[in-house]
């Protein structure tokens, strides 16, 4: 690697990327951190003139039953969908079709990566189509008379759902890379000292992958935080706002009821949520950048 | 070993049924004449709803877009971030390690969470309703991986052949284009096509930015089959489906076997 002390040889071609992250990523983040502290407004007086309005919009936004509701949503939705469906049936996949036949690993890899390679908003209109009241589900559902709306009934369960049958693919992706170079040897002598697959994983297989296992969490965490076509397609928030996690409580409040200021504020809690996490996801990187 | 091996296998198979179950109405709704929401043998099996969707108000002008946007916002997210990569790959600067991990920290936000603020500077911009502006911020967005990814495939261009280049004469920017990208060819074309493909799918996006309905690309342009009356034309809905998928599909094969599958992790997880 060369030494470069002259600004005119690095600056030019650093700059069309500063720039367009100065002005399209950097800019609205600040912008976020000024709008949420004004009462800034799609249209009226408030839209050319926004008046500074201290921390008028985080009392707003931390009394508001709304903002709880979404956030405590949000977790849930993450929590249910990500952490423990993508990551775990991920895992299991990858563990399972580890020393399986080719025709086996070929099939289940394929219908798995499918769902993961579909537009967000095909793949909401499948799950839609799905769990509709007349949907796949309920015609075979409804030979045991179980048949139901499941959008209704359990709009939560719907999109966790949804959110598991689209992601599980990048998950598995991801430990089958780690899986392949996990040493085998390792495994071979844990097998002579006579432990079962079980313990096998557990006490060696689980240790050596542990900062993909991380890494993996903090990604998909952060994908499933900003969801909001999949939502907004299956449930739009509703019934009942039962599924309005935080990006469609933004959505609502800035652009369907114009409260910029307010919207910015709630954009805000989930800007730095997904700061905290994406902070973790970089020291669990840190010693190979 | 037989039992477990037996469940193992069940197993596997039951959740292949179920993952592919959602996808199968796609396939049977889109060929049967009275397409509904349940996925059955077409008894009616007909190619119509595929003809009455090929058109351009319906079919043709959306996926037009969708190229137009998802096409340049790959086009200048690979020229800025192949330049960009080149200093910090060659260069010894001491703001590398900083500037690298923002890159890193950026690559985590959810997008979805800066729209607002977007929309508010588009509108001071008069970009709003701009397919232009849409796919610039969509480049911008799509910056920090790509980026992340030129870098370490850049990385892996031993710098003695730039070298070689250097003690004929040649310039950094030369060197660039003769020497570096031609053996990293592989590397940039992964990143264009991760870049189209997110933006093609990509919903929120447009469908904040965008007003007008003849600028929608396929992702926005989709909800166009649900009609004023709540009524929907499934199998048409399918078919479209099916029509704007395609060309994804396409593209992750081409990738898958460059690299073996899974290519957007190359550049995520491995650092």
């Amino acid at each position: 690697m060369r030494r470069s002390p002259r600004v005119g040889v690095w600056l030019p071609p650093l700059a069309p990327s500063i720039f367009l992250l100065g002005l399209f990523v950097a800019g609205p983040i600040l912008w976020c951190f000024y709008a949420s502290f004004t009462n800034s407004a799609l249209s009226g007086i408030a839209a050319r003139r926004p008046k500074f309005v201290g921390l008028d919009n985080f009392t707003t936004a931390f009394t508001s039953p709304d903002v709880a509701a979404s956030l405590w949503l949000t977790v849930v939705f993450v929590v249910l969908s990500a952490v423990v469906g993508q990551n775990s049936l991920g895992m299991l996949l990858a563990v399972f079709l580890q020393h399986r036949g080719k025709l086996l690993r070929g099939i289940v890899g394929t219908v798995v990566v499918a769902a993961w390679v579909l537009p967000e908003v095909v793949a909401a209109f499948a799950i839609y189509a799905f769990l509709n009241a007349q949907g796949t589900l309920n015609e075979v559902l409804g030979w045991f008379g179980l048949s139901q709306n499941w959008l209704y009934t359990a709009p939560m369960m719907a999109v966790v759902l949804a959110n598991i049958w689209r992601g599980t693919a990048f998950s598995m992706l991801v430990y089958q890379a780690a899986l392949s170079e996990v040493p085998s040897d390792l495994v071979e002598a844990a097998q002579v000292d006579g432990a079962g697959p079980v313990r096998r994983f557990w006490h060696v297989v689980l240790p050596v992958i542990r900062r993909t296992v991380v890494t993996n969490l903090m990604l998909i965490t952060l994908q499933t935080l900003g969801v909001f076509g999949l939502i907004y397609v299956l449930t739009a928030g509703g019934p009942d706002n039962k599924t309005r996690t935080l990006p469609l409580l933004m959505y609502e409040q800035a652009f369907k009821f114009g409260q910029i200021g307010y919207g910015t504020a709630i954009a805000l809690v989930l800007l730095v949520l997904g700061a905290v996490f994406s902070l973790v996801y970089i020291r669990s990187l840190k010693a190979e950048v | 070993m037989r039992g477990p091996r037996l469940v193992v296998n069940l197993v596997l198979l039951a959740v292949a049924v179920l993952f592919v179950a959602p996808l199968l109405w796609l396939l049977t709704a889109s060929f049967d004449t009275h397409g509904s929401l349940a996925a059955k043998v077409p008894g009616d099996f007909t190619l119509a709803n595929f003809g009455q969707i090929l058109n351009w108000e319906v079919g043709g002008r959306p996926l037009v877009n969708g190229l137009l946007i998802s096409g340049g916002t790959a086009i200048i997210a690979v020229i800025v971030a192949v330049l960009a990569a080149y200093p910090l790959s060659r260069f010894q600067l001491r703001f590398r390690r900083p500037f690298l991990y923002t890159i890193l920290f950026t690559t985590g936000l959810p997008v979805t969470a800066i729209m607002v603020p977007v929309y508010g500077l588009f509108v001071r911009l008069s970009l709003v309703d701009s397919l232009l502006g849409t796919t610039v911020f969509l480049a911008a967005t799509a910056l920090p991986m790509a980026i992340w990814m030129c870098k370490n495939f850049m990385d892996g261009i031993p710098v003695s052949l730039e070298e070689a280049a250097w003690v004929d004469g040649a310039s950094s920017l030369q060197a660039l284009r003769s020497i570096v990208l031609p053996l990293m060819a592989p590397g940039v074309a992964v990143v264009g096509i991760f870049t189209f493909i997110t933006a093609w799918g990509n919903f929120f996006v447009p469908f904040v930015l965008l007003l007008d309905p003849d600028k929608m690309p396929a992702s926005v342009g989709i909800f166009s089959f649900f009609g004023q009356n709540g009524l929907v034309a499934y199998g048409q809905l399918a078919a479209y489906s099916i029509l704007y998928t395609t060309p994804v599909l396409a593209l992750y094969l081409v990738v898958s076997r460059w690299l073996g599958g899974g290519f957007s992790m190359a550049g995520a997880v491995k650092a």
